[in-house]
């Protein structure tokens, strides 16, 4: 992808963010430091009821984990974002965010009084506040997206965290094929088993990108993500 | 935090006669049902035909914003499946209802509910005009007439479904493990409201083509 940047920033670590990505750009986040993780939820921004949908998209593409020629599905058959770039290879869509509890028993009591800007932050209180901005809530928070994280699942159905599963330099592009409200936070995966709390710093960059040509391989790596294009193609019709 | 139940299929038993039991339903295939389940009540579904995808959402009875979360409930537990001893978690961390009989063994919370839309993703277009979940719930929702709407509709249970993901991070359908007469039994930890949709879907193999009716089963608290 060497279309311009239109704009970049580094999110903090443990830090939340959202913003409008338009139909026709792609947002690119890159580990700068190895081992990040970035929880996602996204939304039609005209209509936030339409919003990414966990289940949808491992079922329309028969999958448990994200990379390069997947896209992530809306619950209204529409397609919000396609994954155009991925160097990571595996992205977690099934392990769920942290809560104040578990960050408090993870890695110990901590405050803004004790702590100042530096206080424990969990990736539940970052997506209420960051949708709240939006003037969403509690009724719109849905399985999120662990990028950069893995989650793999053995015979039995236990989930085991993957370490180092991102390398410093490692990025994902995901390319908005709505307008998508992103609310994206920092925070450390739940199933990470780091004692500490050592959330990592992500790069972002807006990009102008080309729309999905008819060979494009998210659009032809299953016959159902054909028609997930055309439904969001019709869309804008 | 710690894994407190990692294995497979935990078949259990319940104690629980029907002939006691204070409320008796069937749900006909491809109905809905709401139903408000109070604290300390048991809760049970039986797969009367066999292989019938159950799809079930929870709510805190006094604040449906607080409702069933399939990662919460999968992540407090380390695993997938849902069996015997899984607590049923809420987005704010409650625990809604756990699992105390099982004698299916797994049942899936990655699926989700099949809708009008994802029917046409994943079959052809045409199929937006087969009955489906999602319109289920919605339907269940708006004639209960308490506010709730298509924000309330989130990631649900099958119950009686096996969905299991391979170590490539494949998700797959695999052939039903249930069989008619198989149940599970959930015992409530607060008030909750039920909201069933009994799957209407004919375009998959997971209830082999034929939806079925289910039963639904109270207790009160004391054994």
């Amino acid at each position: 992808m060497n279309e311009t940047v239109l704009w970049q920033e580094t999110i903090q670590p443990g830090a939340s963010w959202s913003h409008v990505l338009k139909r026709g750009t792609a947002l690119r986040m890159t580990d700068l430091e190895g081992g990040a993780n970035v929880g996602g939820i996204f939304y039609n921004f005209e209509c936030p009821t339409e919003r990414y949908n966990m289940p949808d998209t491992l079922k329309a593409q028969h999958i448990a984990r994200l990379t390069t020629g997947f896209v992530l599905y809306s619950d209204m058959g529409r397609i919000l974002l396609s994954v155009i770039g991925d160097t990571v290879g595996w992205h977690d869509p099934i392990g769920g965010t942290s809560n104040r509890k578990m960050v408090e028993s993870n890695y110990g009591p901590s405050s803004y009084q004790q702590d100042r800007n530096g206080y424990h932050k969990n990736g539940r209180d970052g997506f209420l506040v960051e949708l709240g901005k939006w003037g969403l809530g509690p009724r719109d928070l849905v399985a999120n997206v662990n990028l950069f994280s893995r989650v793999d699942v053995s015979d039995d159905g236990t989930m085991s965290f993957a370490p180092e599963n991102s390398k410093a330099g490692d990025l994902i592009d995901l390319r908005a094929e709505m307008n998508v409200l992103a609310i994206l936070n920092t925070c450390q995966h739940p199933l990470d088993p780091n004692p500490k709390y050592e959330p990592k710093a992500v790069q972002v960059s807006i990009r102008s990108v080309a729309a999905a040509t008819l060979d494009d391989p998210c659009r032809v790596s299953r016959p159902e993500n054909g028609r997930g294009f055309t439904l969001t193609e019709r869309y804008f019709l | 935090m710690s894994a407190t139940m990692t294995t497979g299929r935990n078949l259990v038993e319940s104690k629980l006669y029907p002939a006691a039991a204070i409320y008796r339903h069937v749900i006909n295939a491809g109905d809905p049902w709401i139903y408000e389940i109070k604290k300390g009540q048991y809760f049970r579904i039986v797969d009367l035909h066999g292989n019938q995808a159950v799809d079930t959402l929870f709510y805190n009875a006094h604040d449906y914003s607080d409702r069933y979360s399939a990662q919460d409930t999968i992540q407090q537990q380390h695993n997938i499946y849902l069996t015997t001893g899984t607590k049923l978690m809420s987005t704010e961390g409650t625990v809604l209802l756990t699992i105390v009989a099982d004698t299916c063994g797994r049942h899936d919370t990655l699926g989700g509910a099949c809708a009008n839309e994802s029917n046409m993703v994943r079959y052809a277009i045409e199929k937006r005009y087969m009955h489906a979940c999602r319109s289920s719930f919605l339907k269940a929702v708006i004639e209960w007439d308490h506010g709730m709407s298509k924000r309330d509709i989130t990631s649900n249970i099958n119950f009686f479904m096996n969905v299991p993901v391979t170590p490539e991070g494949k998700l797959t359908f695999d052939d039903g493990i249930s069989e008619p007469g198989k149940y599970v039994e959930m015992r409530a930890e607060i008030d909750v409201l039920a909201l069933i949709s009994n799957c209407p879907q004919l375009n998959n193999p997971c209830n082999a083509y034929n939806p079925t009716p289910v039963e639904v089963l109270i207790w009160t608290a004391e054994l």
